[in-house]
């Protein structure tokens, strides 16, 4: 008989393999779990790059609230690594404001508060929407906690860097124009999930308007929703530096087929 | 801090101080920052906590390296949690560096300027993913052996932050080995990975307990301090008996053609270590000195704007809630209006 | 150059029914961002259920220098412990 290996750690944030997901259902889980999970990988990067070493701490916290979300929701349609690794640009179905770069910190910024308060909106809906499949409900349930946490942290940066000085207002406002163009696709409809979705952007950008307002910055005013602007991320069509991305996670997995770790 | 009034007038003699605190280390007892202490005690005490900070912060960039790597999402959550606890270990030993009058920005910009050491090791670079399982197992273990005791230090702030990393560390060599175990235990490819790993961490891991007993310039007065409580030859001896089985039980060898055990010592003999490496790495000359001092001050100098940003805001809210008469609900605008810890006021 | 943030003490208590404890220090613009701070840096692994951030000038301590006027006083006190009175055996519940 061979020694036992130690059964894997459970890793926080992972809940155990639930009934797989199947149809409009298994590609709701899929948006969603991409959303987190290139975030996360996005955030990830700020590790030992943050403003204060402080929030290298809140940010590698909010990444791996991100990944724990991510793992539940592949566990709902397969093998977590083979979606995660396994899959080629064109089949992720993040929407684009997950993957742009993370630019500077007001960058970063523009994008959690964009992000951030649409997750939580949505987590928000799906809790309380029947039709939804329950184990995504019940994912939503926990991550909606989360969320609201990451939205917080969000805000009170929007606050000081919006009305602290000229520079980081500058800056800020910035960040928000350069994301703006993606958030058209926050809110397109998610197979699978039977919610309002015009209902819930309205909620999004009344949520938005009170932190900017009291940031002292104005709403961008370029396009976000119309045929001119970004998105196609739900179909897998993505921005250029997301093959980047992917190439820098996928490239270890990959070079080892088959292998454990 | 406010204080109570100064007792100069009563205050006993020096020679009176230095007796009592000699007393109070001798008898175990913990000094505590407000205490008198000899110049000397208080300046070992900011040099090695002040090393031991910047350690963790400069060691979360050879780990941190991987994270985006990582091949698969638990060794990725794993990985993150990791690095993250560096950072908060890096935090909790600056803010007991702050218990002796120096500030975190000091000290960051003396680590910044090069007048400030951490931990050589980190000079080394992590080539593949089994350098993150080698530094867990290897470095982490190391700086387990090296930390344990200093869990008793007499230094009660330091002591009181090492109880909390210490807790925290046992995490982090088993994640190690657990990582190396997969490796050695996988495909030929894999387990030559953790072999080549292994290899490289071995001797600079060894290095990390200081140079020899003969030749280390700080310990005999960190010992009588109760600072330091074994000598820098001992741990190393208890480091590398410790690990012999563990590479046993990974499958995997350590580089050393004279490791063996010693029946009548009852411990392992090993070979002899390279310090002409050593010091070079310390010069400044190993693999990665320029490069990791190089992001960390970048990464300084790069939030500086977002650090000002947010005094400024502070700044603005507290000249509102001042001018806002009768307001007296802003209870999140009592910051201190000046930002300089003026050293010794942890309670 | 930039202005140092504030310094402050973070107080945690770690369930309910015990009080807050000293956990140790951090630097933060402002008290909603030391309480953020705190709970990612002391909080991570469930150690606790509510936070205190106090900015650490406002922190008055007693001086070592005057310990034995301070506290010594207390010492010889014997009378206020209830280990001082001398019970006889089998008197219950006292």
């Amino acid at each position: 008989m061979t020694p036992a290996e130690p059964p894997p750690a459970p890793v926080a944030g992972t809940t155990a393999v639930a009934p797989r997901l199947v149809g409009d259902e298994a590609t709701a889980a899929l948006m969603l779990g991409d959303d987190a999970l290139i975030l996360s990988h996005r955030l990830a990067e700020w590790t030992g790059h943050a403003p204060a070493l402080e929030e290298d701490v809140a940010l590698a916290n909010i990444s791996l609230d991100l990944l724990g979300q991510a793992r539940t929701l592949f566990s709902l349609v397969g093998d977590e690594d083979e979606l995660a690794y396994l899959r080629g640009e064109r089949d992720f179905r993040n929407v684009q404001l997950v993957e742009q770069p993370n630019g500077d910190f007001a960058h970063t910024i523009a994008r959690q508060l964009y992000f951030s308060l649409a997750q939580e909106i949505r987590y928000t809906a799906v809790v309380g929407t029947d039709g939804c499949p329950t184990p995504i409900r019940e994912l939503a349930a926990k991550a909606v906690k989360e969320t609201a946490y990451h939205r917080d942290h969000a805000t009170e940066w929007t606050l000081r860097l919006g009305d602290g000085t000229d520079e980081s207002h500058a800056r800020m406002r910035r960040g928000l124009e350069v994301m703006w163009r993606h958030t058209g696709e926050l809110f397109a409809a998610v197979p699978g999930l039977p919610l309002d979705d015009a209902a819930l952007r309205e909620n999004w950008l009344t949520a938005l308007e009170a932190v900017l307002g009291e940031a002292t910055l104005p709403l961008p005013q370029g396009p976000d929703a119309d045929a001119w602007t970004a998105g196609g991320g739900r179909e897998g069509i993505h921005t250029e530096p997301f093959g980047f991305l992917l190439a820098e996670m996928q490239h270890l997995h990959r070079s080892h087929p088959g292998a454990t770790w | 801090m406010t204080t109570a009034p100064p007792a100069d007038q009563r205050s006993p003699g020096l020679a009176e101080l230095e007796r009592a605190f000699d007393t109070a280390v001798a008898a175990e007892e913990r000094i505590e920052p407000r205490d008198w202490m000899p110049d000397a005690y208080r300046a070992t005490l900011v040099r090695q906590i002040a090393q031991h900070a910047h350690s963790e912060i400069i060691g979360m960039q050879p780990e941190a390296n991987w994270i985006t790597r990582a091949p698969s999402l638990r060794r990725k959550a794993i990985l993150t949690a990791k690095v993250q606890d560096e950072a908060g270990h890096g935090l909790y030993l600056y803010s007991a560096a702050e218990t002796l009058g120096v500030s975190r920005d000091e000290l960051l910009d003396k680590l910044h300027a090069g007048r400030q050491r951490y931990s050589s090791i980190f000079n080394y670079p992590t080539l593949t993913w089994a350098d993150v399982g080698a530094i867990g197992w290897l470095v982490d273990g190391a700086a387990i052996t090296n930390q344990v005791p200093l869990c008793r230090c007499s230094y009660g702030p330091y002591a009181r932050a090492m109880v909390r990393i210490c807790k925290e560390e046992s995490f982090h060599q088993r994640q190690g080995y657990e990582l190396l175990l997969a490796l050695s235990r996988g495909t030929e490819a894999q387990h030559a990975m953790a072999q080549d790993a292994v290899d490289r961490w071995w001797w600079p891991s060894l290095m990390m307990f200081g140079p020899p007993d003969d030749r280390s310039a700080h310990s005999a007065q960190s010992m009588e301090w109760k600072i330091k409580r074994h000598s820098n030859d001992e741990l190393r001896q208890r480091f590398v008996d410790i690990c012999v089985p563990q590479a046993e039980s990974l499958g995997l060898s350590l580089p050393d053609p004279e490791l063996r055990w010693n029946e009548e010592r009852g411990r392992h003999d090993f070979g002899a270590i390279d310090w002409e490496e050593f010091s070079q790495v310390l010069k400044g000359n190993g693999p990665c000195n320029e490069q990791r001092i190089t992001q960390r001050r970048r990464a300084h100098e790069e939030g500086a704007w977002v650090r000002e940003a947010a005094s400024a805001h502070a700044a603005k809210r507290r000249a509102r809630a001042t001018a806002a008469i009768g307001d007296t609900t802003a209870t999140g605008d009592t910051a201190p209006p000046t930002a300089t810890p003026n050293g010794a006021t942890t309670p | 150059m930039t202005t140092p943030w504030p310094l402050w003490e973070v107080f945690v208590r770690s369930r309910r029914g015990l009080s807050h404890t000293h956990a140790g220090s951090l630097h933060a613009p402002d008290a909603e961002m030391a309480l953020r701070n705190a709970r990612d840096l002391y909080t991570r692994r469930g150690e606790g259920v509510s936070l205190w951030v106090v900015p650490a000038e406002s922190i008055t301590a007693s001086s070592p220098d005057e310990k034995d006027p301070f506290f010594e006083p207390a010492a010889d006190k014997a009378y206020r412990h209830p280990t001082f009175y001398a019970i006889p055996d089998g008197v219950k519940h006292l």
